[in-house]
């Protein structure tokens, strides 16, 4: 597909993308730039893919019309329900497409990078599934935070290595995977977001793109037409953001609105909001938008969220940014807890704090009458109940 | 300062060393390459301290951050340079990421390299198609050489390309490693630099990651025109210190 927003034959996206990787893995990412969009369009992938989108993830997902949510804003709210797949969010989309690939390409060795461990459980989930070797590289603080998925990841059989450099978040434990990959080249990475060097960001965007041709059919069944007004999704590095947008691009009408974390806020100096802070650079492969200082050195971020806490954004955001294709808001941690609590109170579904991010600026648009509005709800809340628990004492 | 060019047409078996900017303080820049020169290295690769070094192992990334706690930027390593482009007559590499210099400004880093006397980089993540569409030309402006890498799977066609670009040296990685990994050379990394070797390229070869003694040396001089010492210069630094450094050189190049 050509289009403004897919990339071009060295995988940029605009000016952002590119593949600025070491030499050491030049044949490696060369084997999968040409190989994967052959793969993906392939019948027999096509065929598995589908079938164990359907029976073992349990897509399609719904598409929820939140009537007290709808009310209280005065819109008409979806819930696109990826928490409702198996292992919690939507990274398991990625996992299950990307797996395929790699055993195409006779890979037998897997490694990830995970903040706050749902790709890595994803992973894991499908490593264990396939009988493939699996290491998952996490920052030492989000082992921390995330303890529940760590234990999840062990039992599936994973080796989650601490990443114990840097902010020792979602950006180091990526470092560390990639490093891992130089030393071992005939290892597959699976990268869990929109992320890292031509082809990554846009093999993750087509395997995530199931949800939004999900939301097409949906949508004409609930409201008569294809297309919402509006779509919301929270973007870290923006692998759910990516899949929620992806069939409605090029379709200017539909409105896209990106959720970055702002932590304790966007100018406090504890933030994640890659694209109010950051500027054009390389991070991870890719030449993006990322917070850095004005030599160039990467900075730490900051977010409640660890699968927001990444100082960069996928290539494609980049470019949908600077085009103004996508709107890009922000929320604050205290923001995103109390979204958190009122979605669980009102609708029964508790959050993940990703995804809560996306949820919390509904109070700061302003919604014309019956407009519809989808917003991806990305993932569940069980790993985050920690953090709420605390919050809620407090 | 010496050319690079010259030397590498002139001597055999050189011995090149890594070394981070900053590090182990701030301040030792100059006396780090002033002891090196006096220890009899042949060239000298200045590390610029990066928060995110993909290609380097832990020891480069431990200098690295240390350097950038004690204060270290790229202005202060320019005015450093700065301060010995007279008195030091070793050649000196740059080495550093791509993303130092595109937020410094292209420009204005190719410039202040030039203005220390500095003529060759060393960038891991700048790839070959990013050269050919952009930089190639930048550098040519600047009167700038590339270093390119090449490793055990890099194909023969992508070596023969490198070398019509190479106008310094080509970079022989040792291993599909990353800086730092450990041991003597093995069997497979000799028949490796032996294929490189009957290539007969016209570029000289330099090989680096991996080497670490007297032993490693030599068996890399065999195959190449010389070796870069790295990680197990700078463990050896951080222990050490700055006066020990002679200890260090000597033994291998004698």
């Amino acid at each position: 597909m050509k289009s403004k927003f897919h990339p071009d034959e060295n995988g940029y996206f605009g000016q952002y993308g590119g593949a600025f990787i070491p030499e050491l893995l030049y044949p490696n990412v060369k084997e999968l730039a040409d190989n994967y969009i052959q793969i993906i369009e392939s019948e027999a992938f096509q065929t598995e893919y589908k079938s164990l989108l359907k029976d073992y993830v349990g897509r399609p997902t719904p598409l929820y019309l939140a009537k007290r949510l709808s009310e209280k804003y005065g819109a008409h709210i979806y819930l696109k329900r990826e928490d409702l797949n198996h292992t919690g969010a939507h990274k398991v989309n990625n996992t299950v497409g990307q797996i395929l690939i790699a055993k195409k390409l006779g890979k037998t060795k897997i490694i990830a990078e995970t903040g706050a461990g749902q790709h890595g459980v994803a992973t894991a989930t499908v490593c264990a599934l396939m009988g493939l070797e699996c290491t998952v590289f996490m920052g030492e603080k989000d082992i921390v935070r995330q303890a529940p998925n760590v234990a999840r990841m062990k039992m599936l059989g994973a080796k989650v290595v601490p990443a114990t450099s840097g902010s020792k978040t979602l950006k180091d434990a990526t470092n560390e995977a990639i490093r891992y990959w130089i030393q071992n080249p005939a290892t597959f990475y699976l990268i869990g977001s929109v992320v890292g060097p031509h082809p990554h960001p846009d093999m993750v965007a087509r395997l995530q793109a199931v949800i939004s041709e999900e939301m097409k059919w949906q949508l004409k069944e609930k409201t008569g037409k294809e297309n919402p007004d509006t779509i919301i999704a929270c973007v870290g590095g923006g692998s759910n953001a990516a899949g929620a947008f992806y069939h409605y691009m090029e379709d200017e009408a539909v409105e896209l609105i990106a959720v970055e974390a702002a932590g304790l806020g966007v100018h406090s100096g504890e933030s994640a909001a890659t694209s109010q802070l950051g500027e054009v650079g390389i991070i991870h492969g890719s030449k993006t938008i990322l917070m850095q200082d004005e030599y160039g050195q990467i900075q730490e971020p900051y977010s409640i969220s660890a699968g927001l806490d990444y100082p960069g954004v996928g290539p494609l955001h980049a470019h949908l940014y600077e085009t103004k294709r996508a709107k890009f808001m922000s929320a604050t941690d205290k923001e995103a807890l109390a979204a958190a609590y009122e979605l669980t109170k009102i609708e029964g579904i508790i959050p993940a704090l990703e995804t809560a991010h996306a949820l919390a600026v509904l109070p700061k648009i302003k919604f014309k009458k019956d407009q519809v509005v989808v917003i991806n709800l990305s993932g569940r809340g069980d790993k985050d109940l920690e953090i709420f628990i605390k919050h809620l004492e407090a | 300062m010496k050319k690079l060019n010259e030397l590498l047409a002139q001597k055999e078996n050189l011995l090149s060393i890594y070394f981070t900017c900053g590090y182990p303080e701030l301040g030792d820049t100059a006396q780090v390459i002033s002891a090196l020169e006096k220890s009899g290295v042949d060239f000298i690769e200045v590390g610029l301290p990066y928060s995110d070094p993909l290609a380097d192992g832990p020891t480069i990334q431990d200098s690295s951050q240390k350097a950038l706690e004690n204060g270290i930027n790229l202005d202060i390593v320019f005015e450093q340079l700065m301060t010995i482009k007279e008195t030091n007559k070793t050649p000196l590499v740059l080495m550093g990421y791509l993303n130092q210099m595109l937020k410094y400004g292209e420009e204005k880093f190719c410039q202040k390299v030039v203005d220390c006397g500095i003529e060759t980089l060393i960038i891991p993540d700048l790839p070959m198609v990013e050269f050919e569409n952009h930089y190639q030309a930048l550098f040519d402006k600047y009167g700038l050489t590339n270093v390119f890498l090449i490793t055990p799977n890099t194909s023969e066609e992508r070596i023969r390309k490198i070398d019509t670009y190479t106008k310094t040296f080509i970079y022989v990685v040792a291993s599909s490693s990353i800086t730092g990994a450990k041991g003597a050379i093995s069997k497979q990394q000799m028949d490796y630099f032996k294929r490189v070797k009957a290539m007969q390229l016209k570029s000289k070869l330099i090989i680096g990651f991996g080497i670490s003694d007297k032993p490693t040396f030599t068996t890399a001089c065999d195959f190449a025109d010389g070796a870069i010492i790295g990680s197990a210069f700078i463990k050896y630094l951080g222990a050490n210190g700055i006066e020990k450094i002679t200890d260090f050189i000597k033994p291998i190049i004698t």
